[in-house]
């Protein structure tokens, strides 16, 4: 088995797989129903994009696994996603706030990603590269919204970036296998989106009258699966029917 | 003219208007926003269409509960597709609403009140997957039966809405049948828990196609413009006779055990409703009558922040072009 090609494809594909749980949660229960809708349709191109991985994965992986095996049944310290996605909804501002600080990077990365060696990645990131477009666009608006609309709005919104920003950097960190496949010219070295990166964000926190947090002091783990509490909570949600009731088709 | 003559002519005008606007109905010609109609018209739409786009706003509650489970990634998809085509449905049902002169925020405060009503069904809770079926086949079911005919009814834009979201409740009652295809497929948990739906979703989607019509107190008036084609009896029988099929081809058992064939009628006699858990429900007792309006309320004032910030926002903006345009 291609070990280092499976393992970088879970670490693109589990940050889709955790954004879009995250996302889901809020399903039905969002500030209006246009955001409702909103959401839900991010949430659903992240599991869409999800789904063309793991498939992937699958194929590589062989045997038995499935999109659903890969998705479902692994050990919390199997999952790579990043720390930020995982983080919880714990208001509107923190889940625009997470939403938009992943989405920059992702569409970063698809970018680069689709002109990969490898024809599948490459198709993936081409067909994800038009629906990330709008996520940073609806994140990005509302981080605008949020910061320069009322009082209030401006200090959740402060709040949530200045609890999520030490999760940024991990987004940059690259692992063994990214770097292996980046130099074969079919994964990418993240650390070269990591300027890109941080320029579109200040200028749209400043365009939104928010201040990036100075603090230097970062998080990391989520690529080697060392996850934050929040992460076995998230798990056990998603994993339920498949653990409750295994080797079972629904 | 003396005020008791303007007086008579004011009403023989409104009497001719009312006549006029009979008759259209009766030519089966849509009644558009901009058009005459009587107030209790006006009324009775707003009532009516209020309280559907109510229950698909509600109704994403129960469903919306199992996003975070669902059992595969394809049925994940699914459901989150299904749950924002309600919330679409609630949305243009409310525009809908909305041309009849009421405000979304003048609705949303009738139904955050417990003045408006929705659909009762949502009140029962979604305690396994199975129920996600259940719902797709039986609710959805019941919900098309009672909606296609509203496809034809009078006001245009209700109509016009309808059959759009008629199109996608039939995918929605095809993906329920579905999933419990599925489960009557797989093992014998999976049977179990299919049936077990059943059995508790049943005489609740029974009690969705309204009182008997003896009770029924809008049923007149509203066949009369078209806001009903048939009973709520005649739809319940539609419902039953077409459903029992379908039950036994899953190898399900409807929990009646007066439901049988007969050959006399052509239909399907079936055993007594329960109103009275019906009544109970919908005056505010159901298992999760208030857990669905305190998720509603309180997804409304947990959001009175995001939507002030965006109001005083797009003010900002405006205030900042004008400024533009006038340097310029």
């Amino acid at each position: 088995m291609k070990t280092n090609l499976y393992n970088y494809i879970l670490e693109l594909a589990d940050n889709c797989l955790i954004a879009g749980q995250r996302l889901g949660e809020l399903c039905g229960h969002g500030p209006s129903l246009e955001t409702d809708i909103a959401c839900t349709n991010i949430s659903l191109d992240l599991f869409g994009q999800t789904r063309s991985y793991f498939q992937y994965a699958a194929d590589i992986k062989g045997g038995d696994a499935t999109e659903d095996s890969i998705a479902f049944l692994r050990y919390e310290r199997e999952y790579k996603n990043v720390l930020l996605v995982e983080q919880p909804n714990r208001d509107f501002a923190y889940t625009v706030a997470r939403q938009y600080l992943f989405d920059v990077f992702h569409l970063l990365l698809l970018e680069k990603l689709q002109f990969s060696q490898d024809m599948t990645l490459s198709a993936i990131a081409k067909k994800s590269i038009k629906e990330v477009s709008y996520h940073v666009r609806f994140s990005g608006d509302w981080i605008k919204r949020l910061g320069d609309g009322t009082e209030e709005s401006h200090e959740k919104m402060q709040a949530a970036i200045d609890g999520l920003w030490q999760y940024t950097n991990e987004l940059f960190e690259v692992t063994e296998e990214a770097k292996a496949l980046a130099e074969e010219g079919m994964g990418i070295d993240v650390s070269t989106i990591k300027d890109a990166y941080y320029q579109n964000v200040t200028l749209l926190f400043e365009e939104a009258t928010l201040n990036v947090p100075e603090s230097k002091y970062f998080q990391k783990g989520g690529k080697s699966g060392i996850h934050t509490e929040h992460m076995g909570y998230l798990l056990a949600d998603m994993q339920y029917m498949q653990r409750a009731y295994p080797n079972m088709n629904w | 003219m003396s005020e008791a003559q303007l007086k008579n002519t004011g009403a023989e005008r409104s009497r001719s208007l009312e006549e006029i606007f009979e008759q259209r109905i009766v030519n089966d010609e849509k009644i558009e926003p901009k058009d005459w109609m009587p107030e209790k018209y006006r009324k009775t739409h707003i009532r009516q269409i209020s309280q559907h786009a109510h229950s698909e706003i509600v109704g994403m509650l129960p469903e919306g509960n199992w996003i975070t489970r669902a059992p595969s990634l394809r049925r994940k998809v699914a459901l989150l597709a299904k749950v924002q085509d309600e919330a679409g449905h609630g949305l243009y049902l409310y525009s809908a609403c909305e041309t009849l002169g009421v405000s979304r925020d003048e609705l949303y405060d009738q139904l955050h009140s417990g003045k408006a009503k929705y659909s009762s069904i949502f009140n029962y809770p979604t305690i396994t997957w199975a129920d996600m079926g259940a719902i797709g086949w039986l609710v959805d079911g019941a919900a098309i039966i009672n909606q296609v005919p509203l496809c034809n009814t009078s006001y245009g834009p209700y109509a016009r809405a309808m059959i759009r979201v008629c199109k996608e409740e039939s995918f929605h009652q095809r993906q329920g049948f579905e999933i419990m295809m599925s489960l009557c497929n797989g093992t014998e948990v999976q049977k179990q828990m299919a049936q077990d739906a059943l059995n508790r979703w049943w005489w609740p989607s029974l009690m969705m196609l309204g009182p008997t019509d003896d009770v029924s107190v809008h049923t007149a008036q509203s066949m009369k413009w078209k806001l009903k084609r048939k009973t709520n009896d005649e739809l319940r029988q539609q419902f039953i006779d077409q459903t029992v099929p379908q039950a036994d081809i899953l190898g399900l058992t409807v929990p009646d055990p007066d439901l049988k064939w007969n050959e006399e009628t052509g239909h399907y006699d079936f055993g007594e409703i329960d109103w009275e858990e019906f009544w109970q429900v919908v005056k505010g007792h159901g298992p999760c009558n208030k857990e669905r309006m305190n998720d509603r309320v309180g997804a409304w004032e947990r959001g009175t922040w995001v939507r002030d910030a965006a109001m005083a926002h797009a003010e900002k903006q405006q205030i900042k072009k004008e400024n533009q345009a006038k340097a310029v």
